[in-house]
């Protein structure tokens, strides 16, 4: 297609950009392939030439995945308390009110109840905006309810996790709420209802190593970068360069840590399977 | 004497080589006064120093290379300790120890962290620096207390899981999660002890239980405080402000209720004196032991599920 080429040589010269209107294309950062917002919406913000999955949110999972108006929000504006009064080069309160103002979000994930297909779910949305995705005490909280209401209900738990681990501005209380998400797990588990932990780009630290690898079926978005250590820390630590695919979901997959990989485009049709096949 | 002494500590050192010169001078000149009056001397400073330990302090104490570690506790707090090597599934990770012991008659299983002293102990205990198989060798001791309902005693005393190629490759995190969630509902009694560094996931991987005692000079948090310098100050310098940020002090997670007890340490610190250290330690794990051993084993899981879904603080 030549207006689309023509486009694309547009937006490599940065004079340029302004021809672009703002919100309206979008550049893959893969293969640096101009997107019409339609379009990319279309193929639930994936990339139509190269698959490139971009870091979507909460909104854009609960339009890709969820029936329409189904979505029952929990617990919408639980915030941080900043118990440790925390200051680095800014004070996290400040951070906290800047990032609620320039997301329209409370803290780094969504939780609720709606309907996949027409099944019931408990669904828990992370989303990345928000401080790095990163879990403090709201996120723990905020996921442990989820967790009750799946066992009170029986519906299905999923958690889309997108996150770059425990916040770092509520120290050891960050910390604590691996152990209570786990904890609430173990009571689901007894309660037989399944749990399905779909991975995304970047899952790392805290979050993969607590309710992130225990999915009942853990899921990823292909070439997802998935582990516990960030690749840049484990450069450092090593001194090694990383081999190619390091860390993705590809990877993870072949290490055996999860049970399948399934592209954003046909997650609803998965999770529409694998909720019937629990069911049925 | 100590090889290695902290800047804060050396007042107090230079003082207390100065008694056992004087000491030695006593047997042919009459300065017992003058030694009295030093030794008060040092007793004064060791507490005005030692009330006023800043956060950065705290974790150079908790680090300091003379403290005791798992090992030592275990020696000197059990009998009939046997260790246990390995996961049965891949091999056995040096960076954590375990095994059956007896404290005061009664058979446990201690698991916990171990250090090295040296270059040559430190790479061979990889910096207490677990890897997945230490998790799963961990959680395999765990389960076999479980089976034969003894109690479990973790030792938390790590700068983190390890960040390598391979932890990576056999699933760091899947292991630490794993751990966490069979800790949640171990149905043993579990007691958990921080003697030294708690660095985030890394330790949290053997830290759930029944009751967390915290030794007065560790820290325990989500992340070091350099490296939570490096990362939220974009430099290494801002160390001393991230530690005191994080609020990682034993006084601290008490307030919060991330730890139910402090252990107090000897003067100066456990490793000005491990043999004390330890029977501190080991009187209270025997009131501990026994106080958990008074609470049905459903009605403890209940209690660990709720202590840990209480921690955390947000507005609604
Ligand atoms: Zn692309």
């Amino acid at each position: 297609m030549a207006w689309f080429k023509r486009t694309k040589s547009n937006i490599e010269s940065s004079t340029q950009k302004k021809e672009i209107p703002d919100g309206m294309w979008t550049k893959c950062e893969k293969c640096n392939e101009i997107i019409h917002k339609k379009q990319l919406e279309q193929h639930a913000y994936t990339c139509p030439k190269c698959n490139y999955h971009f870091r979507i949110g909460s909104a854009e999972y609960i339009q890709i995945l969820l029936d329409e108006k189904s979505f029952r929000e929990m617990d919408k504006k639980m915030m941080s308390a900043d118990p440790l009064n925390f200051v680095d080069t800014k004070e996290y309160k400040k951070r906290i009110k800047d990032v609620i103002k320039q997301t329209g979000l409370y803290d780094a994930v969504r939780t609720g109840t709606g309907k996949i297909n027409g099944h019931n779910v408990v669904i828990a949305i992370m989303d990345f905006a928000f401080i790095g995705g990163s879990m403090g005490s709201v996120v723990g909280e905020k996921i442990a309810r989820a967790i009750h209401k799946s066992i009170k209900t029986k519906y299905p738990l999923i958690i889309i996790s997108r996150s770059g681990g425990a916040r770092m501005m509520e120290g050891a209380l960050s910390l604590m709420q691996l152990a209570k998400t786990c904890g609430m797990l173990t009571r689901l588990s007894e309660a037989k209802v399944p749990y399905i932990s779909v991975l995304t780009d970047p899952t790392t630290g805290g979050t993969t190593a607590s309710y992130g690898m225990l999915g009942d079926i853990n899921i990823a978005e292909p070439g997802a970068l998935i582990g516990f250590a960030g690749p840049r820390v484990i450069r450092q630590a090593t001194g090694k360069d990383l081999p190619p695919g390091f860390q993705t979901a590809e990877f993870l997959l072949e290490k055996g840590f999860i049970d399948l990989i399934c592209h954003r485009k046909e997650l609803r049709e998965k999770l529409t399977q694998l909720i019937d096949l629990f069911k049925s | 004497m100590p090889k290695v002494v902290l800047e804060f500590e050396k007042p107090i050192i230079e003082l207390e080589q100065k008694v056992a010169e004087m000491k030695k001078l006593s047997e042919t000149l009459d300065i017992e006064e003058e030694i009295k009056g030093l030794e008060e001397k040092i007793q004064q400073l060791q507490e005005s120093i030692y009330s006023n330990l800043s956060a950065w302090q705290i974790v150079q104490i908790a680090r300091h290379p003379e403290r005791p570690y798992t090992l030592d506790y275990i020696q000197r707090i059990t009998t009939d300790f046997v260790e246990l090597y390995g996961d049965r599934l891949f091999r056995d990770d040096k960076a954590v120890v375990g095994g059956f012991g007896k404290i005061n008659g009664q058979t446990v299983m201690l698991v916990g962290q171990q250090k090295g002293r040296d270059t040559k102990s430190n790479l061979y205990r990889n910096f207490g620096m677990m890897n997945p198989e230490g998790y799963r060798k961990a959680l395999r001791l765990m389960k076999l207390a479980e089976k034969f309902n003894k109690p479990v005693i973790t030792f938390l005393d790590t700068p983190g899981a390890y960040p390598g190629i391979e932890a990576e490759e056999r699933g760091q995190a899947e292991a630490i999660a794993r751990n966490i969630y069979e800790m949640s509902k171990l149905r043993v009694p579990i007691i958990v002890v921080i003697i030294g560094e708690g660095a985030s996931g890394g330790a949290l991987g053997i830290g759930v239980g029944d009751r967390i005692l915290m030794l007065e000079y560790c820290w325990y948090s989500v992340i070091a405080p350099e490296s939570c310098s490096s990362i939220l100050w974009r430099s290494w310098d801002y160390k001393e402000q991230a530690a005191e940020a994080l609020k990682l002090t034993a006084k601290d997670l008490i307030k919060f209720n991330i730890i139910d007890r402090i252990v107090p340490e000897p003067k100066g610190g456990a490793h000005r004196n491990h043999e004390q250290a330890a029977q501190i330690l080991k009187d209270i794990l025997i009131e501990e032991l026994n106080e958990l051993k008074k609470i049905k084993i459903d009605k403890l899981l209940e209690l660990r599920l709720k202590k840990f879904l209480n921690m955390g603080v947000v507005t609604e």
